[in-house]
């Protein structure tokens, strides 16, 4: 893998990190970050639909006239959120009722959105299918951060898929006996995200000083 | 539902952008200043109501009889994006000063999860038309409540010293979140003590 393809594949997971960085796709994940299982669902529908999406933009961009290359990218991403929604309404039943409205939600991703007028119309299949993986990735990894912590703080569990024997849900001592409430409710969910770009720009600022 | 009790759910209780999240986007990127958020707000809550109407008409007259309703969401932000279209042709037609007023926000609506979010509520809360309506113009009201509150907070903070790392975007999510804090005093309990 050349170096090139290589940050394209990785820019998305920290430098351009969609949603700490770019601040994309915030609605749902804020919105959806109460579980970190709901987070682990979310990502993967997200990669899904912007895979496709941008393999499909990628594939059409020299058929699609200009002036309604929107109108035709939304309806290309609205069907594969179409896909995604009958799929998880079938098999992931529990995960599907707990995105709730954020499920037809991705259809108005600005990540999606953006990734295919940004990147897939003017790059090969190849590329945007990089582009695709780690972007997704990035966000997969921002909202399972988010509800890693609220989820730990807000009710001292760590809630995963039910395998085996595995009830599915970790217990923290202290923290479920005394958790702090505010996490989970909705101000906690915006004061964390405040604080974690305040990190994260103060991060960033502290790293582009030493490099320059 | 009442219709007030409509109103006062969606405006309060469960407001758009405090406790479900919806429009995060405009409510970060358009709260630098009261006026665009002003501007910003009327247009939203113009095409939700709008909005609400229509997919209300295509659910139950067009997909519900046809057996489509799993093209919900493709039919949904179909008709969202060629309305908000359609709005902004008429309103550079007919009025030329709202065109000023509203022009540069329409565009940005389409990709506001807000506006398909109140249709697809609309649906699975089970509203008829005029709930619907209600419901739609209710939410734009307390999208644009919050917008606006918060523009006034960012244009005076421009004043204070904040520190470099907090500045813009962070510290607006702080200070939304301490304004999520103050909304939680809105809950079920303020319907019953009102309207009985």
């Amino acid at each position: 893998m050349t170096g090139e393809k290589k940050m394209v594949l990785t820019r998305g997971l920290f430098k351009e990190n969609p949603v700490f960085i770019l601040m994309l796709g915030l609605c749902p994940t804020l919105g959806v970050s109460t579980q970190v299982i709901n987070g682990l669902g979310m990502g993967a529908a997200v990669i899904f639909v912007l895979l496709f999406s941008n393999i499909f933009v990628s594939l059409l961009k020299n058929i699609i006239p200009n002036s309604v290359r929107i109108p035709s990218y939304i309806v290309i991403i609205a069907a594969f959120v179409t896909i995604v929604e009958m799929v998880m309404h079938a098999f992931l039943p529990s995960i599907y009722k707990a995105l709730g409205i954020f499920l037809p939600l991705i259809v108005v991703n600005c990540i999606i959105l953006g990734r295919a007028e940004a990147f897939a119309n003017k790059n090969t299949i190849g590329d945007s299918i990089l582009d695709a993986l780690g972007m997704g990735v990035g966000f997969t990894l921002a909202v399972t951060l988010i509800a890693l912590i609220r989820e730990v703080f807000g009710s001292g569990t760590i809630t995963l898929m039910p395998i085996g024997s595995f009830s599915g849900v970790i217990h923290i001592p202290l923290l479920y006996t005394y958790p702090v409430r505010i996490f989970s409710l909705a101000a906690g969910a915006l004061l964390l995200m405040g604080y974690l770009k305040a990190f994260f720009s103060w991060y960033s600022s502290r790293k582009g000083g030493t490099q320059s | 539902m009442t219709y007030a009790a409509i109103f006062i759910t969606y405006i309060f209780i469960s407001n758009f952008i405090l406790t479900q999240f919806l429009g995060l986007c405009p409510f970060i990127g358009v709260s630098k200043n009261s006026e665009s958020a002003i501007g910003m707000g009327m247009a939203v809550t113009f095409v939700m109501g709008i909005a609400s109407i229509i997919t209300y008409l295509v659910y139950h007259f067009l997909l519900v009889p046809l057996n489509l309703t799993y093209l919900q969401t493709l039919s949904f932000i179909l008709v969202i994006a060629s309305l908000v279209q359609f709005v902004e042709m008429i309103i550079q037609k007919n009025s030329p000063a709202l065109y000023q007023a509203l022009g540069i926000f329409l565009p940005l609506i389409t990709t506001n999860c807000a506006v398909l979010g109140i249709a697809v509520m609309n649906i699975t809360e089970g509203y008829n038309l005029m709930e619907s309506f209600s419901a739609g113009v209710a939410a734009g009201i307390g999208f644009t409540l919050v917008l606006v509150l918060m523009s006034n907070i960012r244009e005076r903070m421009e004043l204070h010293p904040v520190r470099k790392a907090f500045k813009g975007v962070p510290i607006a999510f702080i200070s939304g979140g301490l304004m999520a804090l103050a909304f939680m005093a809105f809950d079920k309990s303020l319907l019953t003590n009102l309207l009985g």
